[in-house]
This record gives structure tokens, sequence and C-alpha cells, in this order.
């Protein structure tokens, strides 16, 4: 690994995961930029989760290296972790014992935790999730978004520079979707990392910087939002009764891709500006009653990449 | 979760997952958290997780029960000598008695299954219930986290076999009374010479049942289901007094994890007969060190998929 690999608070080279003769996770070469809120997608299966446990140390990749903060892992384990908090595949606490005392478990095995903060700091993290007022529950009792809520919380107990959050919003109801989204860009705002995962697209769009697609054990495309997106362009969607009109016009401005549809026109803008397609149009003398740029989501984006839905991967 | 608890300004809560008392934020080096010195609060919240789990303070009770039985029934009847097994007869001499035929009842079955029962579930009941990978990525160094389960193996072997020698020299005198003890050879020992004696004996036994824990804690990183190894334990000890009472056998005898058991009764000698129990403490660390590597070897570098 060289010196610039610092600025990134993740990289993988080649990470590979073959159990027996499947192969898990192929030549992923990760890239979180340090500040970035990095939006790990993929459907179901597509090698998400085992990626993140190799990101831990939890298994060891059959080739292939990675780097956590600027230092090689597994090496610097024990240097990096402490500053990495992390939900891995879902909450798991210990059933009999209340949320309070789960976090004080957590907290008193971690040799870099000052024992008379504990009580400050578990509170806080349980106030951060919105769970103060449940917290000495029993875990057993908790919903399974309280439990996604607690699993959290056990991320936050110390100071981090990462937080790798698999699947943070599993369980949770539309409010508390809401709320880890918040949470995320609070994290951000402090200067944290933050990669997390999702099968659901429209949640990681809204909150991520950065995404990187996941599709049968690879990655597919990663960097910046905006330029990931750029590979599929916004299309122009002109609403009208006269839609064959509408297509020549576009056409004529230079749109690709056009296409005519019964009282619908569509093409792709380029590099255009919108307005002008509408000032065209009209004065073409083409009845517009609705005009609409529509940037592809990013399941268009996913099909597009892949050829196919969004579907479990075998 | 509310709006008000995540802006920014808040004091009470934790802002941006920092802990009270660090305002510098999260510009810093890997070196941020410094490492505190060498603490118990692990070992403290493994013995916490046992000592305070329903389900292992019910089995404490369960290994009360045998002592308390023996005690009581032993002062209902009339006494009959010659019959008894090991210890009984004595009881009436010396309620210390109880304590030490509560040992001789309880290591066939009673005691090794509650060891059986903590070390098989040290790994793999984490394992199960999936909070291992959470006290992995802490991080807890793996080897770290062996030595802690298996000195909480340990501390539960003595004082579970405390436990019942505590219950059983209790009841016996309050039963029985104490007094002056006759040894195995026929020679009498003061009353504080014998509760020494029998301090031994459970010291000797307690190390021992741990050195089946270290088996425990092997077999349980071999799995994810804390049962299978708590019944593989007990399988490994039934296993090996059977073994131990086929005579054809006997050079395999001597290596049987429970072979020497039995041997705590040479502290009722006078003087106390060293040869055996220096065996049998000998076989217990063999097992010990040789599991607990075993241990090490296999978890070190096991992909934790759980």
């Amino acid at each position: 690994m060289t010196e610039e690999l610092g600025d990134f608070a993740v990289a993988t080279q080649g990470l590979t995961k073959r159990f027996h003769q499947q192969v898990a996770v192929n030549a992923v070469d990760l890239l979180v930029p340090r500040g970035a809120v990095y939006g790990f997608i993929g459907p179901n299966g597509s090698g998400k989760t085992t990626t993140i446990r190799m990101l831990l140390g939890l298994i060891r990749p059959t080739a292939g290296r990675h780097s956590l903060l600027g230092k090689a892992m597994p090496d610097h384990s024990e240097d990096v972790l402490p500053l990495v908090g992390s939900l891995v595949e879902g909450p798991a606490f210990h059933p009999y014992l209340s949320a309070r005392a789960n976090l004080v478990r957590l907290d008193s095995v971690d040799r870099h935790a000052d024992p008379r903060t504990t009580k400050a700091r578990v509170d806080g993290a349980l106030d951060r999730v919105g769970l103060l007022a449940a917290a000495d529950k029993k875990y057993r009792a908790y919903s399974l978004g309280m439990r996604q809520r607690l699993a959290i919380a056990g991320a936050l107990l110390a100071q981090r520079e990462l937080l790798v959050l698999d699947e943070p919003t599993n369980g949770l109801d539309p409010q508390g979707t809401r709320e880890v989204r918040h949470l995320i860009g609070s994290l951000a705002d402090d200067g944290a990392t933050v990669l997390v995962s999702s099968h659901l697209l429209s949640e990681v769009e809204q909150v991520c910087t950065h995404i990187g697609v996941m599709h049968v054990g690879s990655l597919l495309t990663q960097g910046p939002i905006a330029q990931v997106r750029a590979v599929s362009e916004p299309r122009a969607r002109v609403v009208t009764d006269r839609s064959q009109d509408a297509a020549r016009v576009l056409r004529g401005l230079g749109l690709t891709d056009v296409a005519v549809e019964s009282g619908l026109a569509t093409g792709a803008l380029g590099a255009l500006a919108a307005e002008t397609v509408v000032v065209a149009l009209v004065s073409a003398g083409v009845p517009v009653t609705g005009f609409a740029v529509e940037r592809p989501s990013l399941e268009d984006l996913f099909v597009s990449l892949t050829g196919e839905g969004f579907n479990v991967s075998g | 979760m509310s709006a008000a608890d995540l802006s920014p300004g808040r004091t009470s809560g934790l802002n941006s997952g920092q802990p009270a008392g660090s305002p510098t934020g999260l510009c810093s080096s890997p070196t941020a958290r410094p490492l505190r010195h060498v603490s118990t609060r692990f070992l403290r919240s493994e013995l916490w997780l046992i000592f305070g789990r329903r389900r292992n303070q019910a089995g404490l009770g369960i290994l009360a029960v045998v002592p308390l039985m023996i005690a009581i029934t032993v002062k209902m009847s009339t006494p009959r000598p010659g019959r008894g097994p090991d210890f009984f007869d004595s009881i009436t001499s010396n309620g210390l008695f109880v304590a030490l035929a509560s040992l001789s009842i309880e290591l066939a079955l009673f005691l090794p299954l509650a060891v059986g029962a903590i070390s098989g579930d040290s790994v793999a009941g984490e394992a199960n219930i999936g909070t291992l990978r959470y006290l992995l990525t802490v991080p807890v160094h793996r080897t770290r986290l062996l030595a802690v389960k298996f000195a909480a193996i340990t501390i539960f072997s003595l004082v579970a076999t405390i436990w019942v020698s505590l219950v059983g020299a209790a009841a016996g005198l309050v039963l029985f009374g104490g007094g002056r003890m006759t040894m195995l050879s026929g020679s009498q020992v003061g009353m504080g010479s014998a509760v020494l004696r029998v301090v031994l004996a459970t010291i000797y036994l307690g190390v021992c049942f741990a050195s089946l824990g270290a088996i425990g804690l092997f077999i349980s990183t071999l799995t994810e289901q804390p049962i299978g190894a708590t019944i593989a334990v007990v399988v490994i000890n039934v296993l090996s007094f059977i073994l131990d009472s086929i005579p054809q056998l006997s050079w395999l005898h001597e290596w049987l994890p429970t072979h020497w058991w039995m041997s705590f009764a040479d502290v009722l000698r006078d003087p106390i007969v060293w040869g055996e129990l220096t065996r049998g403490l000998l076989t217990a660390a063999g097992y010990m060190l040789v599991f607990w590597l075993a241990a090490w070897a296999r978890f070190s570098d096991k992909d934790v998929t759980c």
C-alpha cells in the first residue's frame, strides 16, 4: 500500500473471497475517500456483507488486501478498529440483558474505553438513537426497529473516524429510516466517514456523496454520485398530443435516443439546457401540456449497468 | 432520535459519536483513543454474564440440592455401618464429610455438566446469538478473548466446586456438628486440619473440572451450537469414566481426563499422600495447555460468519 492510500478511509485491492467453489466477492477495488458518505449498494446476496466482514477482519480474504484509515489490515486491526464503529449483518445482543447492560458489556471489553466515562457514553449513545427511555428494557422485549437502533448506538459508543453500517435501516419504519438518514448526515457533518450498505436504492440516493454498485460479487462502478449518474443521461419528457412533431423538434435540437409514445415524446438531453428545448417546442408551434427532465433513478442506473433487474443474485 | 436529538448543539447527548471530554473532534490520528492499562473489566464482565444469568443460578441451585439431600437423608435414617458409599458412614461422626460425600457423588455428572454448560457456551454461545462478531470488531484480540473466556471457565469451576463443598459443610456441621475427623488411615486430626483438608480436596477437584472446561472451550470454537458443545463435553466425561473402568485398557487409564479425580480422597490420609494428587494436577494442567492451544489454533484465523 502506498502513502496516498492514507487519503482513503477504506481502500481495497483485488479483495476476493471464495467459499468452497462459490466466489462471493470477486476482485473488489473499493475506494472510500475520507469524509465521504459512501453508499454501498447491490441486491441481497451480491457480496456486500462478505466485503464488510473482510474489511473488519472477521473473515480472511482469499486474495487481495485492504487498508482502513490508511493502515493495512488485518495487521493494524488493534490500532484501527477502535476508531471504526460498525453494524454488521443486523443487531446481536444478549437477550436476557437490558439495552444499557448490553452496551456496558461492549464497552467493558474495549481496552481503549475509560470506565469512568462509560455511563455518560452509554447514555449519550442511547439518547442519540432515541432509546434512552427504553434503556432498561430487556433486549428480548425489543422490536426489530429498536434492536437496529441499539446496534447503531453500539457503533457510537466511542469517538469514531469511520462508521461501517451494513443495512442500518433494516426493520425500521419510515420515521426511523428518516432519523437514521439524519444521523448519517450529522455524523458526516462532524467529519466521520460513513460506509453504508443498502439494498434499498432510494434510501442511499438521498444521503450519499459517493456510491459503489455491487452485483454478483463484483464492484460494477463507483465514484462521486454525480459522476456515476452521468453514465445514464437525464432525459427530456414532453407531454403533447402532437408527439411526432415534438420528436422532430427534439431530434432537430440534437437530442439522442428520441422515443415516441402516444401523447409523449422523450429524448436524452445530453449537455443541452432544458429550457432551450421548451423554447424550441413552443416556437415550432407544438402544444406542450407537460415538460419534465427525468434524472434516472439509481434503480434505472443499476438496470442499465447490469442489464437485469434488482433481484437476488444466486 | 427526534430532530432535536440530532442537532449538533445538543449537549446532553453525544455529538458525532464523540465521548464527552474530547472536544477536539474527529481530525485525529489512529492513536486518538489511547490504550488503557491492563484491566480486569473484560473478565469481570464475563463473570457477571455467567453468574448473573438465571439459567446458571438455577444450575448452582441444583448443585446445592445434593449435599442438602445427603445431609437430611443420613440424619433421618438409622446408621447401617459398611453399606453406604465412601464417606457416608463417617458423616455422623463429622459433618464435614457431607462436603466430601457430595463432591464424590457430583464429580461423576453434575459438576462436569455444569462446567460443560459454561465452557460449551463460552464461544459457541456468542457465535450463536451473533455477539461474537461485535466483540471482535470492538476490537477484542482473539487470543485475549480465549484467555479471558478460559479464565472465566476456571473461576466458574472453582466457584461451583467450592459452592457444593460449602453447602455440604454448612449442612453437615449444622446437623452433625464438627470436631475431630477420622482419617482413612484410622488416625484422627483436629478440626482445623480437617477444614484445611476439605479445602484442599475442593480446590483439587475445581482444577480438575477446569481441565474439562478447557476441552469444552476447544469444542466451543468448533460450532455455533452451545448445546451441542455442552453435550459433547458430557459425552467425553462419561466416555472417560467408562474407559477408565475397562481393565483391558489399563495402559490408557492414567491419561484419561477423569482418571485422577477420585484421588481427592488422598487428602484424608495422615499424612496426606501427594503422589496421585500431583499426577492429577499435572494431568489437568496438560489438558488445559493442549486444549487451550487447540482452541487458539482453531479460532485465531477462523472465518467468523455468524
